[in-house]
């Protein structure tokens, strides 16, 4: 099957798909990293 | 605490929340105007539901959008967006004192959209399965923005329902989950003023693939940026106007804190108003000049639309000033009102009055009595919810168990 | 919270995965440049060949079994008044009476190279396929009708009478009789050949020669040659198209490129506001740290200057006590000394008298 992409709207379908799977797994990597960054902050307090 | 007698030019909100008031046992004509657009809203929801769109919305194929898009969701979205700029001035920008205004914020956003969800049901053709969460489940659109303003509202009524949670967790006497819920306070704060920035502005650029049918004052590749930045003044005006709706009818329930609270946060939220509108003003200049419609002030539309900049963006701006300034809680409610009905003026303009301005008269809609209805019933129930919660629950003033909380 | 997270990030995961994965696919180019299904089929509607005869209508109704009209085909009163397609006509002709005579055209979808209603459905209903056709799929529909609000030629339709399963409604060009290798039912029926079915490219050759060889019969412009970035119909008139009400201020710019900025900004509003404001909640939190100490270092040296000046004053008293203590004792020193020098004075009188 022709799995080249010929229009505008399949290319944004596929890249936008993809983008959101991104902002999801960044958001919950920086609310990681958030804690990670000031985890020893707290322990001080 | 002293009883307060409602006075009969409190007007119908203030009517409606009276209604519901727990020594409230007289028979008012204000119970019975809330009676009459329960029923009517009732009846109408079961013609809705039975006989389909067409029997109670002037909705056309030239006109997919009307009332319950143009006012309910527009508009409820952006007049609940005291929620995430309160909560943000809050526990993000260190206004320590602005704390005891957060939960009313919080509510009044939660309750916002849990309307809007609600009347989306009315308005799509298959609730059912945006019940089932289609876009989302079955087969996503990415492409498109209202997917992006689907998943966010989604995410934020969760957001808002797990901020508004240590509200009957407190009331209900459950420490340990308050406490767990109270934890997560700048995790959500974030996410929700991360969610509400993308779904605020997304609201406008739903309209950024009609150029052909939005008067092209309206229309703009800022509209995204128009519409986000006219949501924190609707926002903080909406605060204004709302703080001191209950202070007439729900004064009995409000605590120390917020009291004390409430006088130096009405003029703060004036003096950011004020700001914020005064950047707003020169994003929609910025507007005009970029597309070069100056040519199109001197038309009807442009008349129209200066009286919506002028008369509700500039005017409220200078008069926020003025009240901060001289210190005059009056004048700042005033102009708090005067941002709200912008505010409504503009979404309506842009989802209704200004969209489709190329069709003759006849063909234009017109919403019909039945959609006016439906609308009036959902504020009405969501302010018969506000009062319910109010009224038994730590909202306005803080549960005696868990006052350590608050600094 | 972090369960509900955990969710959706499960289902976002689970939906981007199912269009991702299984797009392995090359770009047409590696400018990002599309043009299009290539050799997808279009009609050349010819308006200037156009009787009126409304065949298409009646054809478009069969194939697709559509409700009856009340009015026959043959009644061509019903020309008089200006149509639009509903859902039960996916196609209508309109008249309009010009200089020359009756003007007559087919309106039906366009099915557009890059499809608006495509862009805008949160539920991806609608597609573009290779063969042209812009097809809808009712299973998946919630019924927002944003596909309505975005189509720049005001073609889908929705069934707003219907309570329970309403659709959106438009043509399909024939999809379904296109796979069978068949034409569209309008262009079958077509006695004029005001429709001509072909490749969009071959069409567009046509259309060329056409108005070359013509130049006084027709308009010099190819209506969905570019307009919305193209579209699979393609129309050829003799009076200027605004003037029949097909609109020529479209502009070119294909559907997805419209929303394609917004869209653009939304990741980076992910990434960057929780960077900022985890940022300015940091700097309240620092400022909120730096004011309580500094607020206890003004407590402590208020207190050590308090506690500095009551030793001050202690030992300026205990000094004071002291020398007065000591002059006391001088007084008391010299009082004895003078008590002694009396008595001694007195004892040698004595003793004087005692001699005498």
């Amino acid at each position: 099957m022709d799995n080249t992409i010929h229009t505008l709207q399949d290319f944004m379908l596929h890249t936008e798909s993809n983008t959101y799977i991104l902002m999801g797994v960044y958001l919950v990597c920086m609310v990681g990293f958030w804690k990670f960054l000031t985890q020893k902050d707290e322990e001080q307090d | 605490m002293s009883e307060q007698k409602n006075s009969p030019a409190q007007g119908m909100t203030a009517a409606a929340l009276g209604f519901m008031r727990d020594d409230n046992e007289k028979f008012s004509p204000l119970a019975l105007l809330t009676g009459v657009i329960l029923l009517v809203g009732t009846i109408l929801t079961i013609l809705r539901f039975t006989q389909g769109l067409g029997a109670v919305t002037n909705l056309t194929d030239t006109h997919p959008w009307g009332m319950w898009i143009g006012f309910d969701l527009m508009c409820g979205v952006a007049l609940a967006a005291g929620g995430y700029t309160t909560s943000a001035a809050c526990y993000l920008f260190g206004m320590k004192k602005y704390h005891s205004a957060v939960r009313p914020a919080i509510l009044t956003a939660f309750l916002g959209y849990a309307m809007v969800v609600v009347s989306l049901l009315y308005d799509v053709g298959r609730p059912d399965r945006l019940i089932l969460a289609y876009p989302f489940v079955v087969q996503q659109g990415t492409t498109s923005l209202l997917f992006e303003v689907g998943l966010c509202v989604l995410l934020y009524l969760t957001v808002l329902f797990l901020e508004f949670t240590p509200i009957p967790l407190e009331w209900l006497g459950f420490r340990k989950a308050r406490n767990i819920a109270v934890k997560l306070t700048l995790t959500l704060t974030i996410l929700g003023v991360v969610l509400s920035t993308l779904h605020q502005s997304s609201l406008g650029a739903l309209f950024l693939i009609a150029p052909s049918k939005l008067h092209p004052l309206w229309y703009s590749p800022y509209l995204a940026v128009f519409f986000f930045v006219s949501s924190i003044a609707a926002g903080l005006s909406m605060v204004i106007f709302e703080g001191s709706l209950s202070h007439k009818t729900l004064h009995h329930r409000m605590g120390r804190a917020y009291l004390e609270e409430h006088p130096p946060l009405i003029l703060g939220y004036a003096k950011a108003a004020s700001l914020v509108l005064f950047g707003y003003f020169m994003v929609k200049v910025v507007g005009i000049t970029a597309g070069d419609n100056w040519h199109l002030l001197p038309t009807p539309y442009g008349v129209w639309f200066l009286i919506e900049l002028l008369g509700f963006v500039a005017l409220p701006c200078f008069m926020f000033a003025m009240g901060s300034r001289n210190k005059d809680p009056g004048l700042i409610k005033f102009s708090a009102v005067l941002t709200v009905i912008g505010i409504v003026l503009n979404r309506l303009n842009i989802s209704m009055i200004a969209f489709n301005w190329h069709l003759p008269l006849d063909e234009r809609y017109i919403p019909s009595w039945m959609e006016i209805a439906l609308s009036i019933y959902m504020v009405t129930c969501l302010i018969l919810v506000f009062r319910f919660i109010v009224t038994r629950m730590p909202v306005f003033d803080e549960h005696p168990d868990f006052k350590e909380h608050h600094e | 919270m972090s369960i509900s997270r955990r969710k959706f990030l499960g289902l976002m995961g689970a939906a981007g995965l199912a269009t991702s994965l299984s797009a392995d696919r090359a770009h047409a180019a590696s400018t990002k440049e599309f043009t299009g299904h290539p050799d997808s089929f279009g009609v050349l509607h010819d308006i200037t060949r156009c009787v009126g005869c409304r065949s298409c209508e009646e054809a478009c109704n069969t194939v697709n079994k559509l409700q009856k009209p009340a009015k026959p085909y043959t009644d061509e009163t019903v020309l008089n008044k200006k149509r639009r397609v509903t859902p039960t006509e996916y196609t209508v002709v309109n008249k309009s009476v010009k200089e020359g005579g009756p003007v007559f055209w087919k309106t039906q979808c366009n099915h557009c190279l890059e499809p608006a209603c495509a862009s805008v459905c949160f539920v991806n209903a609608f597609q573009k396929l290779p063969n042209g056709a812009v097809v809808y799929d009712a299973s998946v529909c919630v019924g927002c009708r944003y596909c309505m609000m975005a189509c720049p030629f005001e073609v889908p339709t929705y069934e707003y009478d219907d309570p329970y399963t309403p659709e959106v409604v438009k043509c399909t060009l024939c999809a379904p009789r296109l796979e069978k290798g068949l034409l569209p039912g309008c262009v079958e029926s077509c006695p004029t050949e005001s429709l001509i079915f072909g490749k969009r490219d071959d069409l567009l050759k046509i259309a060329r020669a056409r108005i070359e060889k013509y130049p006084e019969r027709y308009v010099d412009h190819i209506y969905g040659e570019h307009e919305m970035g193209g579209t699979s119909w393609l129309y050829l008139s003799g009076v200027p198209f605004k003037d029949i009400g097909m609109r020529e201020d479209l502009g070119n710019k294909p559907a997805p490129a419209l929303t394609s900025g917004a869209l653009h900004v939304i990741p980076m509003v992910v990434a960057l506001w929780p960077v900022f404001l985890a940022g300015m909640y940091g700097m309240a939190k620092r400022r909120d740290k730096i004011a309580t100490e500094e607020k206890a270092k003004a407590i402590a040296i208020a207190v050590e200057k308090t506690e500095n000046k009551a030793a001050e004053t202690l030992s300026r008293a205990m000094e004071k006590a002291k020398k007065e203590k000591e002059n006391i004792l001088k007084r008391v020193e010299r009082a004895k000394e003078k008590a002694a020098k009396n008595t001694l004075s007195q004892n040698s009188e004595t003793k004087n008298g005692e001699d005498a």
